[in-house]
């Protein structure tokens, strides 16, 4: 345990934090509560009124086809995600950690994508992989292989979540290379001593004790699938084709922005930030238990 | 075999860039020996003992373990095993976990590797600690774990880098009994690095002094400690008075030296003697000086003033300016005959006895 440090000024830790509690007071509890306010009102379609409804809303959102149909999307999209940005991410930084000629270039270089935009990174991949102009698209086709994910749901979905991951994967990179290297070379060596070979090292030396990483990275991971990816599902299918890559967030910009069904957008919102918080409280309850801090 | 060593290093070089970490380095351990390697810290120590292990390879020279040259061999299928000086503890794993990580590569049946994980416990006197996490370990306890994990593997070497360095002063003493009575009973090589004189002092059958990347003498603790070959090894393990002293004649295994102050001495020659006449260092150790008291005397003393003293509780260290002599000798004295009560300026006698002089090679 660290010493308590007292301010002298009774004001100045206050003083400290109105910055930040300005920002989560103005971007965060107000928008949330005028979510909440507007869950429970319905407009008139003309936008001139609107009323209570109660529990309405929430009552129709939840027995929408389409809606459950977003919550699998959303599903498959982020556990794909997720997965998909986290293992590649640990490959490219156990990879990296040998690397000893140029690490400095190579992790740079690999860093280097995170500094692009959802939408930019969304647009980049539908240009390889359009099926009118894409270089990949176009050998993919020449393979034979019936490329088309403008038509074909599954494909779209794919494509949405390679480029989602492909921008998650610098990210995740930085954090288990500092992960890997934090771990004292000496453990490395002691279990080489006693016969365990590289790919068993990995197993029970290494990635046990890379789970606090691991751990903090699902839960980021997780939160960006769920509302970070907007941008890329924006640029690349735009919910579609159908709404088979509609994901909730999706789903509410779409229902309140594009159809102005404020009050439906609004428990939709409500919806996800119950299930966010119940995501994040469940990897904290149970997921953390199995994790150990050093 | 009995003649054939353990360990046999053999004109062993390890440079790293332009920077010779070990220099032509030859040593021989013999089996069942503590074996320890001593110097200050860039010495070449852990090298030396990282290339036996396996976790660093020779530039030049050969290491032979148990009669089996090592050059190419990994550290996992040398007869070695290696208790770190961070004592590298899995720590999400149980002390029993940690103890077992080697014997699962073995393949044992449970009964045989249950058996063998409460033997090295026991020995360690961990029994009975098998579940606790290693995060809820004291230092001590920590160093325990280590040593079971590497004594399960029954390797013919255990190499040892600095395993009592992070212990407080108390727990070091204690587990330098423990490790020396461990090592008697298993009978196992040992092989320990430390920059501790005293802990070399009192583990050790034999030591190696090491200064800059080059062997400077091997010897038992006790050759070591009273016949050093050279002033920086005689330094190095403990205080010292050097006295300068002029060649006066030779043989095969004797020299005769004219002293300041001794007057003229025979003293063996040192080892590592250049034969080059002229100008020689004699070395006396502080305790080997004693104050004589009222009407005692010796045969051999020399008369002088206190200088300076220095109060170290269950001693005394006086320092004595000698007429005819050009500095002071160093002299420790026990405290149970009131070497305490020993004032700066008193005049007293010191005994000594020759063969304590002790001739150096620079």
């Amino acid at each position: 345990m660290s010493p308590r440090v007292v301010f002298p000024n009774r004001m100045l830790p206050y003083l400290l934090l109105a910055p930040q509690l300005a920002i989560t007071l103005v971007f965060f509890y107000w928008p949330a509560s005028q979510a909440l306010y507007q869950s429970v009102l319905r407009e008139d379609p003309f936008g001139l009124a609107s009323r209570y409804v109660g529990l309405d809303n929430f009552r129709r959102v939840l027995a929408d086809p389409n809606y459950i149909n977003s919550i699998e999307v959303t599903a498959i999209f982020s556990v794909a995600t997720a997965a998909l940005a986290m293992s590649t991410a640990l490959l490219l930084a156990v990879m990296a950690d040998k690397v000893i000629r140029g690490r400095g270039i190579y992790r740079t270089l690999m860093i280097w994508p995170y500094a692009v935009a959802p939408a930019i990174a969304g647009m980049l991949w539908l240009f390889m992989f359009n099926p009118t102009m894409g270089t990949f698209a176009y050998m993919l086709r020449a393979t034979g292989y019936n490329w088309d994910p403008l038509l074909n749901g599954p494909q779209a979905m794919t494509l949405v979540i390679a480029a989602a991951a492909w921008k998650q994967i610098s990210y995740n990179f930085l954090f288990f290379v500092a992960g890997l290297q934090a771990i004292p070379k000496t453990l490395i060596e002691a279990a080489a001593i006693d016969g365990a070979g590289e790919t068993k090292r990995f197993w029970t030396i290494v990635f046990p004790l890379l789970a606090p990483t691991t751990f903090f990275l699902l839960v980021v991971n997780t939160v960006y699938a769920f509302f970070d990816t907007f941008g890329i599902i924006h640029a690349v299918t735009g919910g579609g084709p159908g709404k088979s890559t509609e994901t909730l967030v999706y789903k509410v910009y779409n229902d309140g922005f594009v159809n102005l069904l404020f009050g439906s957008s609004a428990a939709q919102s409500v919806i996800l930030m119950v299930i966010v918080i119940a995501m994040t409280a469940v990897q904290f309850r149970y997921v953390e238990k199995k994790v150990h801090y050093g | 075999m009995p003649d054939r060593p353990m360990i046999e290093i053999a004109s062993v070089t390890r440079t790293y860039g332009k920077f010779n970490a070990l220099d032509d380095a030859s040593l021989s351990i013999r089996p069942g020996e503590f074996f320890s390697l001593l110097g200050p810290s860039g010495c070449g120590k852990t090298t030396l003992l990282r290339m036996i292990g396996g976790f660093d390879t020779p530039t030049s020279g050969t290491i032979t373990i148990d009669g089996q040259p090592m050059l190419g061999i990994p550290a996992n299928r040398r007869p070695t095993n290696m208790v770190f000086q961070s004592y590298a503890i899995f720590p999400h794993l149980d002390v029993e976990q940690n103890v077992a990580y080697g014997l699962k590569r073995l393949r044992l049946d449970p009964a045989e590797e249950r058996r063998r994980i409460d033997e090295a416990l026991a020995q360690v006197s961990l029994a009975g600690f098998g579940k606790r996490r290693a995060t809820e370990l004291s230092g001590g306890q920590r160093q325990r774990v280590a040593l079971a994990r590497a004594l399960v593997m029954r390797p013919k070497v255990l190499l040892l880098d600095e395993p009592l360095s992070a212990l407080d002063k108390k727990l070091r003493e204690q587990m330098q009994v423990e490790l020396r009575t461990l090592q008697k009973a298993v009978g196992i090589t040992f092989v320990l690095v430390t920059h501790d004189q005293y802990e070399a002092l009192a583990m050790s059958d034999r030591i190696a002094v090491m200064f800059g990347g080059r062997i400077a003498q091997v010897a038992a603790p006790k050759d070591i400690y009273q016949r050093p070959v050279n002033r920086q090894v005689a330094d190095f393990l403990g205080g010292m008075n050097f006295i300068q002293a002029a060649l006066v004649g030779e043989n095969g295994t004797a020299i005769e030296v004219e002293t300041m102050g001794f007057g003229r001495v025979t003293t063996p020659k040192p080892a590592q003697w250049s034969g080059k006449g002229g100008a020689v260092t004699i070395g006396i150790r502080p305790e080997r000086l004693r104050v004589l008291w009222d009407q005692e005397t010796a045969r051999h003393e020399l008369s002088g003033t206190v200088v300076d003293r220095h109060y170290f509780g269950e001693i005394t260290h006086l320092v004595v300016a000698i007429p005819g002599m050009d500095a002071p000798l160093s002299v420790t004295e026990t405290n149970d005959f009131g070497a305490d009560d020993i004032p700066v300026g008193a005049q007293i006698r010191i005994a000594y006895e020759p063969d304590a002089l002790v001739a150096m090679a620079d």
